[in-house]
C-alpha cells in the first residue's frame, strides 16, 4: 500500500506538506544520514559538523555599537577576521571544542548583570550591566592574543583600564593579589553542567594576577571588540584581556574582581601545576611539557591556508611594557 | 578414543584456518564486493566531506585542529575495527569477513598517513626541524610516531607476494598489530589537556580487544621470553 503510493503519486511529498515542515524533514535526514555516516568513523565526537545541519536555528546573541576612542593598529600586523575572532574560541563553559562555545551561547542572557569588586579595599562596590559601558571612557586596543596552546589572534578590542577599576575600590596595603572569577550558572552554561562537555575541569573558573600586573596600563577590561559589545563566546558581557601572557590568564565573563593579600588558587594550574603556571607568561624559551612555545600558528581567517607559523617573542613582543615586572626572576621556575 | 576426539578438533580447527586463507565456501563473491564497496563508501564519504568543508574555510572553530582529531580518531576506529574482525569471523562464522580485514587495516594506515601529514602540513607548516624535535622531545609524539612507523610496515607488506615470500615471518610481523592498538591508545591518552572520558573509553576498548585474545598473546609473550 505504502509502496503503491509512493510509486503511483505524480506529486511529490513538497507539494502536499507545508514547505516549511517540508525542509525541516529534509534537514533532519540530512543530519541523520551524515551523523550516521560520520560517527562510524569519528566515533564519539562529531567535530564541527552540528551547525551545518541543524535544522532549528536559533537567531544568533545581539550585540550593539559601542562609542569608545580608536586605535591605530600601531604594529600594522593583520587583524583575525570578525568572523574567525567569534568562532575560534576556548571557553570550555560553552564546550571544549572550538567550535562549541559560538554554537552553544547564543541564548546566553547578559543583561542584568553584576560585577562585584571587593576584598582588601576601602570602597568595595557592585557594577550593573549599564555600568560596564558608562563608568569607564572605552577605549580600542589592538593586541595579540597567544594562545598557550600555540595558536594567535589579532584582536581590536574595545574596554578600559583594570587599573581604572582597581583604583576606584582604594586597594589597601594587604592587597597583593587579584582574584577574578567567571559566573557559575549550569543552567546557561553546559560545560558547567556536563563533565564530558565541559573539559573535566573546575567551575567556576578562577583566575588571578599580581598587583602590580593587574595595575600595568596593558592590563585591559573589555566590553566589546570590533567596535561592538563581545558576543557570549567571547566573554560578556566583560572579560580581563591579558596580552603577555597566555589566552587563559584572559578570564572571561566576570562577576567577581577580588583584591586578596595571599597568592589565589587558579583553575588550569590547579588542574595541571607541571602544564600551566601562576604566572603564564608567554616565553618561547619555556616549552609546554607537550608541545614547543618557540613559534605560533598565526590565524588571519577562515581556511586552512589562512595561517602561517611565526616566531614566539618573549611577553608576546610587550617586553617593554612588562619586562620590568619580573625582573630577577626564574622564568623557569615561575612559568 | 582420546586421540579420536583429538583429531576432531585439531581438523575443525583446519577447517577454519582454510577458511581465514580463503579457501573456504562460505559466503560468494557478491557478498564481499558488496561489504567492500561499503567500506571504501563509509570510510571516504566523510573524509571529502570534512576536507571540502576545511579548504572552503567552512569549518567552524579551528579547521587544523579538526582535521587532525578526526582523522587520528577515525585512524583509531578503523584499527579497532580491523582487530574485530578475526574474533567475529571465529565466534559467529562469518568467514568472508577476513576477505575484507586488509581494506580495513590499509584504511586505518590512510587515515594515520593523513593524521600525520595535517599535522605537519597545516599544523607546522612544513617547519621541518620543529617536526623532528618535537617527535623526539614529546613522549605523546614519538609513541604515536612509532605506531605510525609499525602500521607503515604492516602497510608494505600487506600485498599477497610479499605475504607469501616472508611465510612465517609475515605473520610474526603482523601480530605487531596488538602492539600498535597499546601505542595508539597511549597516544591519545597522553595528547588530551583535560577531559580524559574518551581516551579512557578508548583504553577500554583496546583492553577488551587484547583479551579477547588472551591465550595468543600469552603464548607469544611466552615463546618470545623462552627463546
Amino acid at each position: 500500500m505504502l509502496f503503491k503510493n509512493f510509486f503511483k503519486s505524480a506529486l511529490s511529498e513538497s507539494d502536499v506538506t507545508d514547505e516549511n515542515i517540508y525542509r525541516q524533514r529534509r534537514e533532519l535526514l540530512t543530519k541523520m544520514g551524515y551523523l550516521g555516516a560520520g560517527a562510524l568513523v569519528s566515533g564519539l565526537s562529531p567535530y564541527g559538523h552540528a551547525n551545518w545541519f541543524s535544522g532549528d536555528k536559533k537567531p544568533n546573541f545581539v550585540t550593539s555599537d559601542l562609542t569608545y576612542k580608536a586605535a591605530e593598529n600601531i604594529s600594522g600586523q593583520l587583524l583575525t577576521s570578525e568572523e574567525k575572532v567569534t568562532t575560534h574560541n576556548n571557553f570550555y563553559e560553552f564546550g571544549s571544542q572550538k567550535h562549541q562555545p559560538f554554537e552553544l551561547s547564543q541564548q546566553f542572557k547578559v543583561n542584568p548583570w553584576q560585577l562585584k569588586v571587593s576584598g582588601e579595599c576601602d570602597k568595595p562596590f557592585t557594577l550593573d550591566y549599564d555600568d560596564l559601558f558608562k563608568r569607564f571612557e572605552l577605549e580600542e586596543r589592538i593586541y595579540r592574543l597567544r594562545c598557550v596552546e600555540a595558536w594567535s589572534m589579532v584582536i581590536p578590542w574595545q574596554g578600559f583600564s583594570l587599573a581604572n577599576l582597581l583604583k576606584q575600590a582604594s586597594p589597601n596595603s594587604k592587597a597583593k593579589y587579584v582574584v577574578f572569577e567567571t559566573l557559575h550558572d549550569p543552567e546557561q552554561m553546559p560545560g558547567q553542567a556536563n563533565r564530558r562537555l565541559g573539559g573535566g575541569i573546575q567551575y567556576p573558573y578562577t583566575e588571578g594576577l599580581r598587583i602590580d600586573e593587574a595595575m600595568n596600563s596593558l592590563t585591559l577590561l573589555s566590553v566589546g571588540l570590533y567596535g561592538k559589545t563581545l558576543p557570549p563566546q567571547n566573554g560578556a558581557p566583560i572579560r580581563l584581556v591579558v596580552p603577555w601572557k597566555y589566552g587563559f590568564k584572559s578570564i572571561k565573563s566576570i562577576v567577581s574582581i577580588k583584591l586578596v593579600s595571599s597568592p589565589p588558587q587558579t583553575t588550569w594550574n590547579q588542574l595541571a601545576p607541571q602544564e600551566y603556571g601562576f604566572y603564564a607568561n608567554v616565553n618561547p624559551m619555556h616549552d609546554h611539557p607537550r608541545w614547543s612555545q618557540a613559534t605560533e600558528r598565526r590565524i588571519t581567517g577562515n581556511g586552512l591556508f589562512a595561517a602561517s607559523r611565526i616566531n614566539t617573542l618573549p611577553f608576546n613582543g610587550y617586553g617593554e611594557q612588562v619586562a620590568h615586572l619580573y625582573k630577577g626572576m626564574d622564568l623557569h621556575k615561575y612559568y | 578414543m582420546k586421540t579420536a576426539i583429538k583429531s576432531e578438533k585439531v581438523s575443525s580447527k583446519r577447517k577454519v584456518n582454510d577458511a581465514f586463507i580463503g579457501k573456504g565456501k562460505g559466503k560468494g563473491k557478491g557478498t564481499i564486493l558488496i561489504v567492500k564497496l561499503l567500506i571504501h563508501c563509509i570510510s571516504i564519504t566523510p573524509l571529502v566531506i570534512i576536507y571540502m568543508q576545511a579548504f572552503t574555510g567552512h569549518l567552524l572553530g579551528d579547521p587544523v585542529e579538526q582535521l587532525i582529531h578526526f582523522t587520528g580518531i577515525g585512524a583509531f576506529n578503523l584499527l579497532l575495527i580491523t582487530l574485530c574482525v578475526s574474533p567475529l569471523a571465529k565466534k559467529f562464522g562469518l568467514h568472508f569477513l577476513m576477505k575484507v580485514r586488509r581494506l580495513l587495516g590499509l584504511y586505518s594506515f590512510f587515515y594515520a598517513l593523513l593524521h600525520l601529514s595535517n599535522f605537519l602540513a597545516f599544523d607546522l607548516q612544513f617547519d621541518g626541524a620543529l617536526f623532528i624535535s618535537e617527535v623526539i622531545k614529546r613522549p605523546y609524539i614519538t609513541v604515536g610516531m612509532l605506531a605510525f612507523m609499525i602500521l607503515t610496515m604492516l602497510a608494505i607488506t600487506s600485498h599477497n607476494q610479499l605475504k607469501k615470500k616472508m611465510g612465517k615471518q609475515w605473520q610474526s610481523l603482523h601480530n605487531c598489530s596488538y602492539f600498535i592498538v597499546l601505542l595508539v591508545s597511549v597516544h591519545f591518552y597522553w595528547s588530551v589537556k583535560s577531559e580524559l572520558t574518551s581516551p579512557l573509553f578508548y583504553a577500554g576498548l583496546t583492553l577488551l580487544i587484547l583479551l579477547l585474545r588472551y591465550k595468543k598473546l600469552k603464548n607469544l609473550i611466552s615463546s618470545r621470553f623462552s627463546q
